[in-house]
């Protein structure tokens, strides 16, 4: 194909962008990582030198193993729940017709498209007044809002694809509503939901708005823990805080390479194309 | 259709005539299985919502109007509309500019994997560790400054953080690529014989995207403004830790925030709270009536 001068040009100036704005990111990346290994760093290129200090430090100082605890049981819980509540429905959504379906859907699309600061607001302000506010409970609950649509928007197009005869085969059999989850669509459906529950994970772990809003004390996740450690930035040592910004980036990023190998990257954020 | 036939057959010997009628409307007992979703959204969003809403007329003090009055008539609220647009707008503008050819280009790579494997990390990252990275790494000592001054492009380092620079940095690190993978998806939707067929028709790049991609790609670019406009205007950490949250990038979530946690006056926070979402539905109103007076015309042809 013959290509002009200007058409090579403009295709080597949008590489050029893209290269920018990548080296950028992982220079951003590394210099989290080299700080929070760095002795000293002032003035220089690179830290005159290199301890793991900070990691002990950061450890004591944030609670972290406390911190880590409730990251864990907070996003368990809301991967399990997502779980058991949003395929159901998905199934439902995928299989039936049935009037003010449109309306349901919108009810699901909505806490995906409203954003968390938005409409966080007002339900830490219920959660408060039922007393849910700030407790583990309130942060799951807070977490399952715009989990449980995601959950139900990625399954419906797994549902679809499986033929419907199975099913009617599994009923002529005598299968009720729970044996056929059971022992047909569960197996079938697998890679869709594993691959829809490791998205919720990854989600949650870097949910802060909502996690932020409804959290107390003892209900901090990493993210929200990371936010107040660099809003009080001179409290604590710039390594500490870059410590902890390390294990939260080793957290998330074990999750999303084990997503990615189900997942196409872009189903991270492709739930809207299903949105229109 | 056999779905519906099978599960009709096995009510017909027991169930009363109706439940075979509702079967018939499609509620039967698979739709049931909706119910704790949708009951849990109604309790936690729309709920709150309403409640919300009702909240914002109950002020502390004065009529019923008391806290919207007091939002448009002092300045320190009033000014966090303009302040949020004047970042929000401007961002979700140059994500888009920037996040278009581009996908244009990369529709084209065959491996594109490696490219939105790097782009999902600030996305999953979040703004939080974005704004951490970026105290440092575009501070007067950072790397980004040195970088510069060793290229001899700036003799002092310029400031990028603690104020609105910083807030729009962070912006397009995490909303380019959301805007940009999104953008892709859409391109990826088109069918490529479309612009085949254009090409042997003799259409240059050019006129290949005025009269085929443009038309088709429009609802899709409208969507996706309106994701990241939403997205760029709820804007919170980064315009707490890498802005100057008491001046310029005093955004709208922060005066909402204030009230909710700082003030407890919780019937202000929802009070702002609604008028967020309200400006953001303006802007989503005028974004699908503008494409409206662009193009008219089937929404969704020509997609494979």
């Amino acid at each position: 194909m013959n290509r002009s001068l200007a058409e090579r040009l403009w295709a080597a100036a949008l590489w050029l962008l893209v290269a920018f704005f990548i080296l950028n990111l992982i220079a951003l990346i590394a210099t989290v990582i080299t700080s929070s290994f760095a002795t000293r760093w002032l003035g220089t290129w690179f830290p005159a030198a290199f301890t793991t200090r900070w990691y002990f430090s950061a450890w004591d100082e944030f609670q972290l193993g406390d911190v880590l605890t409730v990251t864990f049981e907070v996003v368990f819980a809301v991967v399990g729940l997502a779980g058991l509540i949003g395929v159901p429905a998905a199934y439902a959504m995928a299989r039936r017709d049935f009037p003010g379906k449109k309306l349901v859907m919108l009810l699901f699309l909505l806490p995906l498209l409203v954003p968390p600061i938005t409409y966080g607001i007002p339900m830490a302000t219920v959660l408060y007044r039922t007393g849910l506010g700030g407790t583990l409970a309130g942060v799951i609950l807070a977490n399952l809002v715009p989990t449980v649509p995601f959950v139900i928007l990625v399954m419906i197009p797994f549902i679809e694809q499986i033929d419907p005869r199975i099913e009617a085969a599994a009923r002529v059999f005598g299968a009720g509503t729970l044996r056929l989850f059971t022992y047909v669509l569960l197996p079938i459906l697998t890679p869709g939901i594993l691959a829809a529950l490791l998205l919720v994970l990854v989600r949650t772990i870097g949910m802060f708005e909502l996690t932020f809003l409804t959290a107390g004390p003892t209900s901090q996740t990493l993210v929200v823990a990371l936010y107040y450690a660099v809003f009080a930035a001179g409290v604590r040592a710039v390594q500490s805080i870059d410590a902890m910004a390390v294990i939260y980036m080793a957290t998330t990023l074990v999750w999303l390479l084990i997503a990615l190998r189900f997942v196409n990257p872009t189903q991270i954020v492709a739930r809207a194309k299903q949105a229109r | 259709m056999s779905t519906l036939a099978s599960s009709s057959a096995r009510l017909e010997d027991a169930a009363p005539s109706w439940r075979l009628r509702f079967a018939a409307m499609g509620l039967d007992g698979v739709t049931l299985l909706l119910l704790p979703a949708a009951l849990f959204l109604v309790a936690l969003f729309i709920y709150p919502f309403l409640y919300g809403f009702v909240l914002s007329f109950e002020p502390k003090q004065g009529g019923m109007f008391a806290n919207y009055a007091r939002f448009f008539s002092d300045p320190f609220f009033a000014n966090t509309i303009a302040t949020t647009m004047k970042i929000a707008v401007p961002v979700t503008i140059l994500n888009l500019a920037l996040a278009i050819p581009i996908a244009f280009r990369v529709r084209l790579l065959r491996r594109q994997r490696l490219l939105t494997t790097f782009l999902v990390l600030p996305i999953t990252l979040g703004t939080v560790l974005v704004a951490e990275g970026m105290l440092f790494y575009f501070g007067p000592q950072g790397w980004f400054n040195r970088s510069l001054i060793a290229l001899g492009l700036i003799s002092h380092p310029v400031r990028l953080v603690h104020n609105y620079w910083g807030v729009l940095i962070s912006l397009v690190i995490t909303g380019f690529p959301f805007t940009f993978l999104l953008t892709l998806s859409y391109i990826t939707g088109i069918d490529p014989s479309l612009e085949q067929a254009a090409a042997t028709l003799g259409a240059k790049p050019a006129a290949r995207f005025r009269h085929i991609f443009w038309p088709l790609l429009l609802p899709g670019l409208a969507i996706t403004f309106c994701l990241s406009f939403v997205q760029a205007y709820s804007v919170f950490p980064s315009a707490v830790l890498v802005g100057e949250p008491a001046a310029a990038t005093r955004v709208i979530s922060i005066a909402a925030y204030q009230s909710a946690f700082e003030d407890y006056d919780y019937s202000m926070a929802s009070a702002i709270a609604m008028i967020m979402a309200a400006t953001q539905l303006v802007v989503v109103l005028i974004v699908f009536a503008g494409r409206a007076l662009v193009y008219r015309g089937p929404v969704s042809s020509g997609k494979g």
